[in-house]
């Protein structure tokens, strides 16, 4: 069974359709990707999911239990937890406070909260900022963060809302090792990417988001290959040139 | 590792401080002097306040400027036990904190939907309502007031006539009462999930913090205490009128002591009213006579001083001079 469902998820922004009756599910133990240029509702789409909007109309359902319209504290408990695109560190507590607040969500118990939130920041690559206020990380030590603090909640679902944005190509190999290692822990993973290369070589499918529509679901291999997916990252003329050379490429 | 410790060495300098708070009537210096007993009941008293209003104010981040409302229904509730129905204040004291508590969450659950600075104003209005209403309702005493009979001085009923000690001790636990729970509270899941909701509601949220709930408990808990304090005012003056207690100038000193000392940590609420209350005392004993407005001039230019300077209050102050001390110490060092 599908750990989440999103079926016909549409919201309104005014005359704005951010996102248009969207569907696709993501299976347990699954990467799913979801990508699509800048404007395209991405990041719409997870506050609807996360319960941070409520959508005019559709489902969301969770584990099998319809969580449309429950307040976003409700629906981390149950276990789909998000990060923040833009990072809102909680600037006056110290990085491990900020991971102690996500782990004592499991447990009341401080010592056991401390232990989990130590190895949050371990597999942050953090524990080096450990005492250090939030708000004074550098904007990577602060995205990871946002990953380290969501992951001491013990979710079943964790959603990504481009974390790897900015990141070097070291830093990203790291970061896509411990999307890797999240998910071989029995994590599933949503991932919202504006970069296609962040999220391909790990992704076991792929949504592609266009204009508040859905353009695509399909496997990474696919989805690159995909007319629709060019286009509307590069735009129709370029994608009929590149379409045109693969071709030519394939005939070889 | 220091913070993995849940008895470091701030709270070994937190219990020296209160030995040398519990022996201080002993030395007849002290004790001799009948004012300045009054003072220092007086630190402990706006200390104990202070720290109240700072689970919710401070470590909570919702500024209340009506909790001089739930002080009152505390003073109430212990004058009425008393004056009233002529018994302990015993019963009267935990009533009013229950109250307290109540009317708190009763009052604060719609003023929430609000955000930030209206929430701030609407607790202004909530003073004004109650202290009205007390003025004009006969069975609390109206604009009376109550008056406490000449009753028998010792704990029992919580007063004493001759001697200043048994309120100092009163004060000193009331003090220690207060400042326990929020050390505890500090350490434990709820205090994190208050600062968190102060940083950031939605962030909080998106982590399993139901923000209104932590909103609404620590109001209540602040309410509480800031009750238990109103009675202790009630039984050291022996006697409560509104606007005594219900007014904005009580809500006032609940926020400016904190801030002042620095808002959002445990000593501050101390450092505030140590460096407030003598001043207040001391300015009233001087220029009484010329009006009492001289005290709360004072107030307002240290306030200024204090928000333009180091708006983290007389601790961030302290933290600055302790830093740059260490630098100097550091360096010190490195140069032998």
């Amino acid at each position: 069974m599908a750990l989440l469902e999103v079926r016909e998820v549409t919201k309104k922004f005014g005359q704005l359709v951010a996102n248009d009756r969207i569907s696709f599910s993501v299976e347990e133990g699954s990467i799913v990707g979801l990508i699509g240029p800048n404007g395209a509702g991405k990041t719409t789409l997870f506050n609807c999911i996360s319960g941070l909007f409520k959508p005019e109309g559709g489902q969301v359902v969770f584990d099998g239990k319809d969580i449309t319209g429950e307040p976003p504290y409700r629906i981390a408990r149950m276990g789909a937890v998000r990060t923040f695109q833009v990072v809102r560190p909680l600037k006056d507590m110290s990085v491990l406070e900020n991971v102690l607040v996500g782990a004592f969500l499991r447990t009341s118990d401080r010592g056991e909260a401390l232990t989990r939130a130590e190895e949050c920041l371990r597999l942050c690559n953090l524990t080096a900022y450990r005492d250090r206020m939030a708000g004074d990380l550098p904007i990577g030590g602060k995205k990871r963060l946002e990953m380290a603090r969501a992951l001491a909640t013990g979710p079943r679902l964790l959603m990504l809302d481009e974390v790897m944005a900015g990141l070097n190509t070291t830093e990203l190999k790291a970061a896509l090792d411990v999307i890797l290692r999240l998910r071989d822990s029995g994590i599933t993973l949503m991932v919202v990417e504006h970069v296609m290369e962040g999220i391909m070589p790990i992704a076991d499918k792929v949504v592609v988001l266009d204009g508040g529509t859905k353009i695509a679901e399909d496997i990474p291999a696919r989805i690159v290959r995909d007319e629709r997916v060019i286009e509307a990252y590069l735009g129709a003329k370029y994608g009929r040139r590149l379409k045109n050379g693969t071709q030519g490429g394939s005939r070889d | 590792m220091m913070n993995t410790k849940v008895i470091d060495l701030k709270d070994a300098l937190w219990l020296l401080l209160l030995a040398v708070l519990a022996l201080l009537p002993l030395v007849p210096f002290v004790s001799g002097s009948f004012f300045g007993m009054h003072v220092l009941i007086l630190v402990l008293l706006f200390a104990s306040m202070a720290q109240a209003w700072n689970i919710i104010g401070g470590y909570c981040g919702q500024v209340s400027f009506g909790h001089s409302v739930f002080f009152g229904i505390g003073a109430y509730g212990a004058g009425m036990a008393v004056v009233t129905y002529g018994g302990l204040p015993w019963g009267g004291i935990l009533a009013g904190m229950v109250l307290a508590a109540v009317v708190a969450v009763i009052i604060s659950y719609p003023c929430f939907k609000l955000t930030g600075h209206y929430f701030a104003i609407a607790t202004f209005a909530i003073v004004e309502i109650f202290n009205r209403a007390f003025l004009v309702w006969e069975w609390v005493g109206g604009a009376l007031g109550l008056d406490y009979p000449v009753i028998e001085e010792g704990l029992a009923n919580l007063m004493w006539y001759e001697t200043k000690e048994g309120y100092y001790y009163c004060a000193l636990g009331l003090f220690v009462i207060v400042f326990g729970i929020v050390r505890w509270l500090e350490s434990h899941r709820f205090g994190y999930y208050m600062r968190a909701v102060r940083e950031g509601q939605e962030t909080a949220e998106s982590l399993g913090v139901n923000s209104t709930a932590v909103k609404l408990g620590a109001m209540a808990i602040s309410a509480a205490l800031a009750a238990l304090c109103g009675s202790f005012f009630v039984q050291y003056n022996l006697r409560v009128d509104p606007p005594m207690v219900m007014s904005l100038d009580m809500s006032m000193k609940f926020v400016l002591v904190t801030i002042l000392g620095g808002s959002g940590t445990l000593a501050g609420p101390l450092l505030g009213a140590a460096v407030l209350i003598p001043l207040q005392e001391y300015t009233r004993a001087f220029w009484g006579g010329l009006g009492g407005g001289v005290d709360l001039m004072i107030f307002g230019v240290l306030i200024i001083v204090i928000v333009i300077k180091e708006p983290a209050g007389i601790i961030g102050i302290l933290a600055g001079i302790g830093k740059s001390l260490a630098r100097r110490g550091g360096t010190a060092q490195g140069g032998a």
